[in-house]
């Protein structure tokens, strides 16, 4: 009888840490990660060294000083009194505004022109190819620079208003376009909640009424689902969900005493009513079609990368050609483009950082522009600057990879 | 042991790296070239001319000590810089003096670590308007949009203006004089302010200077001067007795015309002390002992140069007012020379 034994480990020796394919990478990666971290090391000995000998310090309580200058587009309340971390913040929301509108419009430009850029009709479909050729070939700084400039250049000053023959006028007389900025009736309420009925806790209110809606116009359609599995015949719910959306949010504004702000031309500039900066339309709209250009491409490979016989079968079906896009061609389609369009947002959200160009108070212009210039604090400034750039970056991929989670083909 | 010893030469190599930055004349004469920081273009203070030679009563600053220390007006690499970087540049030690029209304040003299060596130009703050506005003083400003350049002091002192009076303004942020000049023309603000010397300047170049005005409320102090790094006195005294040698040599009646032979046929000892005929002024400062003649006679004196770049003559047009001679009732004046 023989006795199973495992067969002899052999001990040890370093010099397997060379010669054993099993250590040897190992042995490599350990050799790497040493050396980056001597290289770190050295850059930070040097940063430190050199600070030292110029007799400077890292230090951040420039954020609690007050920042000495103003903003002119704040989403929060700021003065010139306010602290350096508060002139951080309007920033931080600027960035955060013209990346999130940019992201909306540029989607909405790109599936438009992707889609396009393969239609059957030829006008339209060079039109489209010319418009991504154009857009993402020239730099987006020169964009901005080139929309900012158009704009200041072409629409009247608002001088341009006054008078009795003045040579320019408010369409409707609601809207002014002047070459400030686009001003519009702002909303606002006289029977509100808060200081004179005109609180935040009245917006609050208005988006929890849009969310009911919108759970209870969910439900309708699933319960039409049901039916339709149950009967084949699916019920009418249109009107229902017009209804659903637009009564209730009707009833509560018209409670909360909803009015509008009409601009008017004082002094100088026009006052009330809602300003949209000249130098945010630029950026945004110089964002949102450059990116455009780029997700257009996105859109046409995801559709093409959908088998040309799925077009077919439902065709052979009796579908006409915009029921084939939406319900077969894009939802197969979207697994393709979602990726690719995580990097899109993600570089909208790093171009804006070009706003300084137009005079746009991000948080490079904020943070990272008047203050490390006031304060002389530039590594400092930057290391923060760098910090909110990669965590904003990384909550976009995350949000977008769960997205892509829910979309992408699943697999058991 | 090993990691002992890659961590000590790392701390060695890094101290090294620190302590070149030190002995700025000598980094200066070996180069054979003065790096000076300039701005991006400000017509008489700064801009290059027609055959791309860097013009101006700050670039002669440069040029002035450039003769000084190498004996060469022309050895001078001319950075442009922006407000945003100029800190920076001279920090970073890519140039060696900061000539750019920069305000002297306590928090760039201390907390950034830089030594601002005189006054070259007694400066303050103004307001240009077009005068189809109607406005005529600051104080009707209310509601008015501003532009302004970003990362300069006016910014700061505009907020404050602004809020002691308490009227409203919309700013306009932006980077060069060019873009500001641009947006100010096409009426994207009502108001271009900066100081009243570089408005001058500006409203020079327009088409039609007379449809704009400057407002008489100087809002603030703008002592402008060159700078040099914290902690280099060595290369500190060099430039700014050179600024000092130019003021003197105004107040001595030295000029670019007669610096040549005025040394020796002079009487005065200060004048000889000054042109390095006399005594050993250039040895104590570690440059030649015609340091001074050779400075002045690139641009002149400081009066020359005043008169030559930004002076009522040219279509700058400005006065010499608080920039006279301390004999003629101003506040440029140069310490002895003995």
């Amino acid at each position: 009888m023989t006795t199973l034994t495992d067969p002899p480990k052999g001990a040890f020796r370093p010099s397997m840490l060379l010669y054993d394919s099993r250590y040897r990478s190992l042995t490599l990666q350990a050799i790497a990660a040493i050396v980056l971290a001597c290289c770190f090391l050295y850059l930070y000995s040097n940063l430190a060294a050199n600070l030292r000998a110029a007799g400077l310090n890292i230090s951040y309580d420039f954020l609690g000083n007050p920042a000495g200058y103003d903003i002119n587009q704040t989403l929060i309340d700021y003065t010139s009194q306010s602290t350096n971390w508060r002139a951080a913040v309007v920033g931080i929301l600027n960035t955060l505004l013209v990346a999130f509108l940019a992201c909306v419009t540029a989607t909405v430009f790109g599936v438009l022109a992707g889609v396009l850029r393969l239609s059957p009709n030829w006008l339209v479909r060079k039109l489209m190819a010319f418009y991504v050729e154009i857009f993402r070939n020239i730099p987006v700084l020169i964009w901005i620079i080139i929309i900012f400039t158009i704009m200041t250049a072409v629409l009247p000053a608002p001088s341009a208003f006054r008078g009795e023959n003045a040579s320019s006028s408010m369409l409707f007389d609601a809207v002014a376009m002047t070459n400030r900025g686009v001003y519009v009736p702002g909303p606002y309420f006289t029977r509100g909640f808060g200081a004179e009925g005109n609180g935040a806790l009245n917006w609050l209110l208005v988006i929890a009424v849009l969310v009911g809606s919108l759970i209870a116009t969910r439900m309708v359609t699933a319960s039409a689902d049901a039916k339709q599995a149950e009967t084949g015949v699916r019920p009418k719910t249109l009107w229902l969900n017009l209804g659903i959306w637009f009564v209730p949010v009707i009833v509560v504004l018209f409670a909360l005493g909803l009015t509008w702000d009409y601009p008017a031309l004082q002094g100088f500039n026009f006052q009330g009513g809602l300003k949209i900066g000249g130098p945010l339309i630029a950026l945004w709209f110089a964002l949102s079609i450059y990116t455009g250009a780029f997700i257009a491409e996105n859109v046409r490979a995801g559709i093409q990368a959908v088998s040309k016989g799925q077009t077919e079968a439902a065709a052979a079906l009796g579908l006409r050609p915009r029921r084939i896009m939406g319900l077969v061609v894009l939802p197969q389609a979207l697994r393709v483009i979602i990726p690719p369009l995580i990097s899109q947002y993600l570089n909208i959200t790093k171009n804006s950082s070009l706003a300084i160009a137009v005079g746009y108070a991000d948080i490079t212009a904020t943070l990272g522009g008047i203050t490390l210039n006031q304060t002389g604090r530039a590594i400092e400034c930057v290391l923060l600057l760098m910090l909110f750039y990669l965590v904003i970056s990384l909550l976009i991929s995350a949000f977008m990879n769960v997205y892509n989670n829910a979309m992408k083909l699943k697999e058991r | 042991m090993k990691k002992t010893a890659i961590f000590g030469a790392l701390t060695i190599a890094g101290l090294a790296a620190g302590a070149a930055a030190a002995g700025t004349l000598d980094d200066v004469k070996a180069r054979g070239k003065l790096n000076c920081g300039v701005t991006t273009g400000l017509v008489g203070f700064a801009a290059p001319d027609a055959n791309g030679k860097w013009e101006g009563f700050d670039v002669a600053v440069c040029r002035a000590v450039a003769a000084a220390v190498l004996g060469d007006g022309d050895a001078v690499e001319f950075v442009p810089t922006t407000g945003k970087t100029r800190f920076t540049a001279l920090a970073s030690g890519e140039i060696d003096v900061l000539a750019r029209n920069t305000t002297w304040t306590f928090s760039r003299d201390v907390d950034l670590k830089f030594n601002f060596i005189g006054v070259n130009y007694y400066d303050g703050q103004g307001f240009m308007v077009p005068k189809a506005l109607g406005v005529s003083s600051a104080k009707d400003l209310d509601g008015a949009t501003v532009c302004i350049q970003t990362g300069t002091t006016t910014e700061l002192n505009l907020a404050d203006f602004f809020r002691t009076n308490n009227i409203n303004y919309e700013p306009v942020p932006i980077e060069t004089n060019a873009e500001a000049q641009q947006q100010y023309l096409a009426g994207a603000c009502d108001v271009y302010t900066t100081d009243a010397s570089g408005l001058a300047a500006t409203r020079a170049t327009f088409e039609t200077p007379g449809d704009h005005i400057l407002l008489p409320e100087i809002i603030s102090k703008e002592p402008l001067g060159p700078l040099v790094r914290h902690g280099d006195d060595e290369w500190g005294d060099v430039v700014a007795w050179t600024l000092y040698a130019l003021i003197a040599a105004e107040e001595l009646g030295v000029t670019s015309a007669n610096v040549a032979e005025i040394g020796t046929s002079t009487n005065n000892p200060e004048i000889k002390r000054l042109l390095g005929t006399e005594g050993t002024l250039g040895e104590m400062m570690g440059v030649d002992a015609d340091w001074a003649a050779k400075a002045i006679a690139v641009g002149g004196n400081y009066g020359e140069i005043f008169a030559k770049n930004i002076g009522e003559e040219t279509p700058i047009g400005l006065a010499r007012g608080l920039n006279a001679q301390w004999t003629n009732g101003g506040l440029i004046y140069a310490p002895p020379f003995r």
